[in-house]
């Protein structure tokens, strides 16, 4: 078990969801302490991206229960508006909002949600925006920015709302080889500065290098859990094996 | 500077059009009819006393009557974008609470935009005033018009901005309320100015679609500029007081659907640029 629930920054227990016939997470159990940056790691339509939209209540649950700092928050009557508020999550595909410049992508949640002043939230969002490298940017509307840029920006944007925990939804796997490492960074730079992370990804590097835990989904469920430097070189389930050797036959580990 | 390709191009269309329009005025002044009809529907003089009016003699000025077509075009148009809008975010709507409003809006809409526009006029134009209510049936004919031109074309373009709201991608949706934005507010800030945007051409059309038809507010007796061709057509047995109508409304629709097709070649430009990417 982990430590006095102060420490525990998310607890998913039981957690089911189906589409239609189909069901997607069959029981799934995960405790995630504060500061620590969780990968989930598996094949795609594994259920990753499922079981993060559910932690930000994009999606109903079945049946379990999540908790945020030890509060549940898939009991019905929970302001789901408030708890979001707590969880930042950044999408594959960026979904910056692109009637907006970059700086109002950045304030417009600041302001409409925490009530901060117009000053308060474009002060903030130059000094988010400055130390990612993209205050020059912020008069540019979001067609005018490559992919990596673009994905930073999101990042920013979640950031703004001072998240305690941040969902990252394989956020390079729709960049072009060469800017995958610029939005890498940017998360690299997040987990040294204590940020909690829920991270589905395919950047298994990556994920070695910066995972406090690794997480390997198959079929809906957590087959295997660990510190990345023994799940990565041995793991015990079946599964994990296969998926892994068939990771490193096609170059990526 | 044109290349040779592109002058011939230049003199085979201005020949083909040369040549069809001659060929459909030779058929105008060559048929039996032609000398009766132009003198009936296209005679200058005729069409002058129309545009001018003369009172004494039991007609209107049909240039005066238009203005009154302006201002119910006017004045509905700014209530339907409003009432409009209101149906089409009820309809849009998912809570719980809203199930009667979203009930009472779905009626409204296929009532509304199965009655002929002209059912409509009748319906309000003799009934509220048979209904005996302070205000609501002491109005001028022309109030009534604008409010079954309201009624009727509201229900179109709810589903307009329906369809509008549609057109966003539901990963906007879903950025919005992951930022802890309320649903009004994802609505009002993020979905909307999208949705507008992509339904201004469709919305243009309906609109043109609406100048023409504030003349059916003519059959409650209101002097606009179809009842006044009609009253100088009664007295003088010409129609060219119709012509004059047409020619006015023209003025009126062409501006706004030559603004249109630029819109929409604007937004072809944009698609295409952003696709390139």
């Amino acid at each position: 078990m982990t430590g006095p629930a102060t420490q525990e920054a998310l607890r998913i227990e039981g957690l089911r969801k189906s589409f239609g016939a189909n069901e997607v997470l069959r029981g799934i159990d995960l405790a995630v302490a504060a500061h620590e940056v969780i990968c989930l790691i598996g094949a795609s339509g594994s259920g990753k991206s499922t079981l993060l939209r559910c932690v930000n209540l994009l999606e109903r649950i079945d049946a379990g229960t999540i908790y945020l700092d030890g509060q549940p928050i898939t009991r019905p009557g929970v302001n789901e508006n408030l708890v979001r508020r707590h969880i930042g999550i950044v999408f594959q595909s960026f979904n910056l909002f692109p009637h907006m410049t970059v700086e109002r992508n950045v304030t417009l949640a600041p302001m409409k949600v925490l009530g901060l002043s117009r000053a308060e939230a474009a002060e903030q969002s130059k000094v988010l925006l400055d130390r990612f490298g993209l205050l020059e940017k912020r008069a540019d509307y979001p067609d005018r920015l490559s992919g990596g840029q673009q994905q930073r920006v999101a990042i920013v944007r979640a950031l703004a709302m001072r998240p305690q925990l941040l969902l990252l939804d394989e956020v390079t796997s729709a960049l072009d080889p060469e800017l995958v490492s610029e939005v890498l960074d940017v998360i690299r730079e997040l987990a040294e500065g204590g940020m909690t992370m829920l991270i589905a990804t395919h950047e298994m590097g990556f994920a070695r290098d910066i995972a406090s835990r690794v997480c390997f989904l198959a079929d809906g469920q957590i087959v295997e859990q660990g510190p990345p430097a023994l799940l990565f070189s041995q793991p015990s389930d079946e599964r994990t094996r296969r998926f892994l050797r068939r990771i490193v036959d096609a170059g990526r580990l | 500077m044109l290349g040779r390709g592109d002058r011939r191009g230049l003199a085979l269309s201005t020949a083909s059009t040369v040549i069809v329009l001659a060929a459909l005025l030779a058929i105008f002044l060559l048929a039996p009819g032609s000398r009766e009809v132009r003198h009936t529907f296209f005679n200058p003089t005729d069409m002058w006393r129309a545009f001018v009016g003369n009172p004494r003699a039991g007609y209107y000025s049909v240039g005066e009557a238009i203005w009154l077509n302006i201002r119910m075009f006017v004045a509905a148009e700014i209530l339907i974008l409003i009432l409009a809008l209101i149906v089409a975010v009820i309809r849009q709507s998912t809570g719980p609470i809203m199930l009667p409003l979203r009930i009472v809006s779905t009626i409204y809409v296929d009532v509304c935009r199965g009655v002929p526009l002209v059912l409509l006029i009748f319906a309000i134009g003799f009934g509220a005033p048979a209904l005996g209510l302070a205000f609501i049936s002491y109005q001028s004919a022309a109030v009534y018009g604008v409010a079954a031109l309201v009624i009727s074309y509201s229900a179109y373009v709810s589903e307009v901005y329906r369809a509008g709201i549609n057109s966003v991608h539901r990963s906007q949706v879903a950025a919005a309320r992951s930022l802890g934005l309320s649903q009004w507010t994802s609505m009002r800030h993020v979905i909307l100015p999208q949705a507008i945007r992509n339904i201004i051409p469709p919305l243009l059309n309906d609109f043109i679609s609406l100048q023409k038809d504030t003349a059916l507010v003519g059959i409650l007796g209101s002097i606009e500029a179809n009842k006044a061709a009609e009253l100088f057509s009664d007295t003088t047995f010409n129609y060219s007081s119709y012509v004059v109508a047409a020619i006015l409304f023209l003025i009126l629709t062409i501006p706004l659907a030559r603004f249109t097709d630029h819109l929409i070649a604007r937004d072809r430009a944009r698609r295409l640029a952003g696709s390139a990417q």
